[in-house]
């Protein structure tokens, strides 16, 4: 993932999707007629009340959903004409996930947990090894990596949920309520690593209904009714996170 | 990651395990039980002689009440060995061998024994009924006919008689008339009914002059064919040769007993029976398949979410589909080769009366079928759990 010939390409765009559950009369419309271009190096907050299609979209971006209508293409590439096999690449190398509920692989160790994705990826183990281990460093999690999810904290469970959605370079890291299931003081630790691998490069979609979590992000947008209602850049694409914590800026080079 | 699956529930996979352990043991066991009692009884037929038939006096269609007036018809005599000799009429004859068959005690310095067989035959016994000698000599043809006073024993009666002292030469006494020892067969051990080596064995002419007397007939012929194709030509001719002065009332008044092909068909009986024993242990076996089955719905449903997990990091289809196909499959080999265990053990013991014999194929067969039933029957789950959609997969609590 280190060559991106093409880089004038938007990381994802959405060209008027829809997506409904159901059909006929009883069909509902979770999303209605969405554009969404989201640019590389970006940090997206996508804001909502239950039922404005906040989970939608983000099912749909994560390629674990297909739009009914509309066209979303991932680096150019159009996912919608994919089948499974190709769909469990994608999200395999261009997409990492952070839950709400973590949703760590139970009895299984940290280590292990951050070197599924790459064992999926057909990784040779030495090298897999490694990568996973620089993964559990750069959220501040190697000392507990021999650990299984049910010995971590909450706060801790997450960072090792961030450090196997960054493991295989994803173009996009998508959170889904990231912070939802912690305190405010592992919440705010967490949105410094994930201002931080903005700060490395990486793409953030990420979902929350808490105003001062979506102020760390550069760019927020406001769903109502399935619909783009509010698109506001709070800070411009190529700045720092605007919530970044002053003493970390020296720990970016690390991550 | 099926290792890990297997071992996160340790209890439940021991018992799913139990399921085919048992199958594998039972089909190992009982084609093992079967399996041995047909070498018991080819053990049988090769003790027999494999070429022979036998001759016995007494027909099948005798009323009760002729007794006395019967045995006069049925006696089979020196005659009619001679007449079975006859190479025309006989051609496919190849010797025939009268025997007499008495009960003697017999005594040694102060040991006293009574053999459970002793018989008065002529020196084509040895070869007939496969009786070879193991030391000195079986009765020679000059001893035949000069009457000679001298015995053969089997190694039960040496035992006996002598213990460890070696018997050749020594002169024991036969109800108490003294015979000469010139012989020691080799043991054959029990062909499952009676003790082979407890027999005395002197020359027919001896016994009849000393011990049965000479009227009383001969207990039996035995009639060795050329080869063993050749068995059933020789049991007509001699029953052609024999009909014409053993008839009374019409009907024969001698049996032909052709053992080996009695036995034959006993063993197929028992290839019958081996094949139903194997089939009531291959339906535990598809019992057991169930239970892994079941287990494994109810794996895949307590890990649906983790499969949804799976599926978001990009786990395929086939990744998916192959950690629960690994898991049956590699439950129903751990249960297989604690069956193979069980049942190699298991066939050490006698089993009713049956010494089991493991057959080699059957352990590969059972071992093969059980992990086939675990990936059978692994199959269905491990697509079910591989078919989930991720969304939905993700959401199951």
């Amino acid at each position: 993932m280190s060559s991106r010939p093409r880089r004038r390409r938007p990381t994802l765009a959405l060209e008027g999707v829809s997506k409904s559950y159901g059909a006929g009369e009883i069909a509902v419309r979770a999303l209605r007629d969405v554009d969404l271009v989201v640019e590389r190096g970006d940090f997206v907050a996508v804001m909502g009340s239950s039922g404005s299609g906040k989970s939608t979209l983000m099912n749909l971006i994560g390629c674990l959903d297909a739009p009914t209508e509309g066209r979303y293409l991932l680096e150019g590439i159009d996912v919608s004409q994919l089948d499974d096999f190709e769909l469990a690449f994608i999200r395999n190398r261009k997409i990492g996930f952070v839950f709400q509920s973590y949703n760590l692989v139970p009895r299984t160790s940290a280590l292990r947990n951050v070197e599924l994705p790459l064992i999926y990826a057909r990784v040779p183990k030495h090298e897999r090894r490694q990568l996973a281990e620089a993964a559990l460093v750069a959220v501040g999690v190697e000392d507990r990596m021999h650990h299984l999810p049910s010995e971590l904290s909450g706060g801790q469970q997450q960072r090792v949920a961030i450090a196997r959605a960054i493991v295989t370079e994803p173009a996009i890291v998508l959170g889904d309520e990231p912070t939802g299931n912690l305190d405010s003081v592992s919440g705010g630790e967490v949105m410094q690593i994930f201002s931080r691998l903005n700060i490395a490069g990486r793409t953030i979609v990420m979902i929350t209904h808490e105003a001062e979590i979506a102020a760390y992000a550069k760019r927020v947008i406001h769903l109502v009714d399935g619909r783009i209602d509010s698109d506001r850049r709070t800070a411009p694409l190529t700045a720092l996170p605007p919530l970044l914590a002053p003493d970390d800026v020296s720990k970016t080079e690390s991550a | 990651m099926a290792v890990q699956g297997v071992l996160s529930n340790r209890l439940r996979s021991l018992l799913t395990m139990l399921g085919i352990t048992i199958g594998v043991a039972a089909v190992i066991i009982l084609v093992a039980v079967g399996h041995g009692s047909a070498v018991t009884v080819s053990n049988r037929i090769e003790a027999l002689g494999t070429n022979v038939v036998t001759i016995q006096p007494g027909g099948f269609g005798f009323g009760r009440g002729s007794g006395g007036f019967r045995s006069s018809f049925t006696r089979l005599t020196t005659k009619d060995v001679k007449a079975l000799q006859d190479p025309t009429a006989a051609p496919d004859i190849k010797s025939v061998t009268p025997v007499v068959s008495g009960s003697v005690t017999a005594t040694f310095g102060a040991a006293s024994y009574s053999p459970s067989q002793f018989v008065g035959t002529t020196p084509s016994y040895e070869e007939a009924r496969k009786s070879p000698v193991e030391a000195g000599t079986f009765i020679t043809p000059q001893e035949e006919s000069q009457h000679a006073r001298v015995v053969v024993l089997g190694q039960t009666v040496v035992l006996n008689l002598f213990g460890s002292a070696n018997p050749l030469g020594q002169t024991i006494k036969l109800n108490g008339i003294s015979f000469t020892v010139v012989g020691v067969l080799v043991p054959k051990g029990t062909n499952g009914i009676q003790d082979q080596d407890d027999i005395a064995i002197a020359p027919l002419t001896t016994t009849q002059d000393l011990i049965t007397g000479v009227t009383s007939g001969l207990s039996q012929i035995i009639i060795e064919a050329k080869s063993s194709h050749q068995v059933n030509a020789a049991e007509a001719e001699a029953t052609s040769i024999l009909t014409p002065t053993h008839t009374s009332n019409g009907s024969a008044n001698f049996r032909v007993l052709n053992q080996a092909s009695l036995l034959q068909t006993s063993a197929s009986t028992n290839h019958v029976f081996t094949v139903l024993l194997a089939a009531v242990a291959a339906i535990s076996l598809l019992v057991g398949g169930i239970g892994v089955m079941n287990i494994m719905l109810v794996t895949v449903t307590e890990r649906t979410r983790e499969i949804g997990i799976r599926k978001a990091l990009g786990a395929r289809r086939t990744d998916i589909l192959g950690q629960f196909l690994t898991e049956s499959v590699l439950l129903s080999v751990c249960g297989g080769l604690l069956g193979v265990a069980a049942g190699l053990i298991g066939s050490r013991f006698k089993i009713v009366g049956v010494q089991p014999v493991v057959e080699s194929y059957s352990v590969l067969l059972a071992l093969a079928v059980g992990v086939a039933v675990g990936l059978f029957f692994g199959i269905y789950p491990a697509n079910r759990a591989a078919s989930l959609r991720p969304i939905e997969a993700l959401r199951y609590e």
